[in-house]
């Protein structure tokens, strides 16, 4: 034997006992879901999932304005979700009566897509609101759900370009 | 013990708090979702961006976005006819509020969605020195925003600039894939509301996503590819100037 075993013996105490004090204290500072999936905190992928959301998504829309979903049906709008235009609602979508959705301007909603830019796609449909409208409402002419004008040999009569002039007089 | 109004004004936040740790529990994934059954990515149609900026309003308002910080955001490119190595690339507020007409209508003209990439190989999750942002399972990266330090080595580490410091956390954030939208079976807010169908989230483990069909059938791209990142955002039509 060494003569300094006692020696020995109190460094492999301290050395135990620094061991137990690491395992203890890592026990204690790492989280409990830390390598879980890999290096990083499992539990942060449920903790990102439980954010609420706030676009409902268009089946949620769907489920009650079933006649808005007829009337989209019928013109190019039908590819749009609800939200799109209206916004986030996913809280109306939770309490329909006492969330409404507030009112838009069609002026300044339409143009975001239809104002022309020489590097929006060729085929789609732009024009340059002063010339076409005069910054008026573009709901004044064309019903956004299903935009394409009715002309008077369908079944809902449109408003004469005389008709529209004079009725928006004031707001220009 | 006597309960003396001291005594009472110590206990009354320490049992406030210790309920509030008790009703708060910890998130539990929704049980239907399997992180191992999917591998997300987005695919971008080019040519059917309009650049309205829809999809970057929406992530701000889902995400809560800080004003002047983007998860997303749509550059505008205009390539002159006579240099073809130097494309103009402007974004102003992100793209949020839509583009200004061009000043200079001539040479070809497009915009460009951008958002996290969602590598595979992502030099983000690599640089991270306490393990705070991870691919998950089902193929997103995602930052926890409890374990960041702020130390912005992920910042400067993706090559794809789609990483920032939030303010009012002082946490890095980035685009989650909408991560709490789409393991409840939506797609992300910006998908939802692109108007032409641009933005479309995928699933590349489902075998009944139409995405396979559009692989096949276009040429599609990655941005940088020569980063080898195993970037998961496929670009279709994309223009050999798109940097």
């Amino acid at each position: 034997m060494f003569k300094d075993t006692e020696h020995l013996a109190r460094l492999a105490v301290v050395i135990v006992i620094a061991l137990f004090a690491f395992v203890i204290l890592r026990a204690a500072v790492v989280p409990a879901s830390f390598g879980q999936y890999g290096h990083y905190r499992g539990a942060a992928i449920a903790e990102t999932a439980a954010r609420p959301i706030a676009f409902a998504g268009h089946d949620a829309c769907e489920a009650c304005h079933t006649d808005v979903v007829e009337q989209k049906k019928q013109g190019r709008h039908v590819v749009i979700a609800c939200e799109a235009c209206h916004g986030p609602l996913a809280k109306h979508a939770d309490d329909p009566s006492s969330v409404t959705p507030p009112k838009l301007d069609t002026a300044i909603l339409c143009a975001r897509c239809h104002e022309a830019n020489s590097a929006k796609p060729k085929g789609f449909p732009q024009v340059v609101t002063a010339d076409h409208s005069g910054g008026i409402a573009c709901d004044t002419c064309h019903q956004p759900h299903r935009p394409k004008i009715q002309t008077s040999t369908n079944e809902t009569k449109t408003e004469t370009k005389a008709e529209v002039e004079k009725k928006t007089e004031g707001k220009k | 013990m006597d309960i003396t109004r001291r005594r009472l004004l110590v206990l009354l936040p320490a049992a406030a708090v210790a309920w509030k740790y008790v009703l708060a529990g910890t998130p539990e994934l929704s049980p239907n979702y399997k992180l191992t059954e999917h591998w997300w990515t987005m695919l971008i149609d080019i040519p059917k961006c309009i650049g309205c900026g829809s999809c970057v309003r929406a992530c701000a308002e889902e995400n809560d976005v800080p004003d002047g910080f983007y998860r997303t955001w749509i550059e505008r490119y205009h390539v002159a006819d006579w240099r073809l190595e130097r494309p103009e690339v402007e974004s102003p507020n992100g793209g949020k509020q839509g583009f200004p007409p061009n000043q200079d209508a001539g040479g070809k003209n497009f915009f460009v969605p951008k958002l996290c990439n969602h590598c595979a190989d992502s030099p983000c999750t690599q640089v991270c020195p306490v393990g705070a942002t991870f691919v998950t399972p089902d193929g997103v990266v995602l930052v926890d925003k409890n374990y960041c330090l702020g130390c912005r080595y992920c910042v400067q580490a993706c090559p794809y600039g789609c990483r920032f410091i939030n303010p009012r956390t002082k946490t890095a954030e980035k685009c989650s894939l909408c991560y709490h939208r789409i393991n409840k079976g939506l797609t992300t807010a910006c998908c939802e509301v692109c108007p032409t169908g641009a933005r479309q989230l995928a699933d590349l483990k489902n075998p009944k996503d139409p995405i396979h069909e559009f692989l096949r059938t276009h040429s599609v791209q990655v941005l940088k590819p020569h980063m080898a990142t195993g970037a998961k955002v496929f670009y279709n039509g994309m223009d050999g100037s798109v940097r």
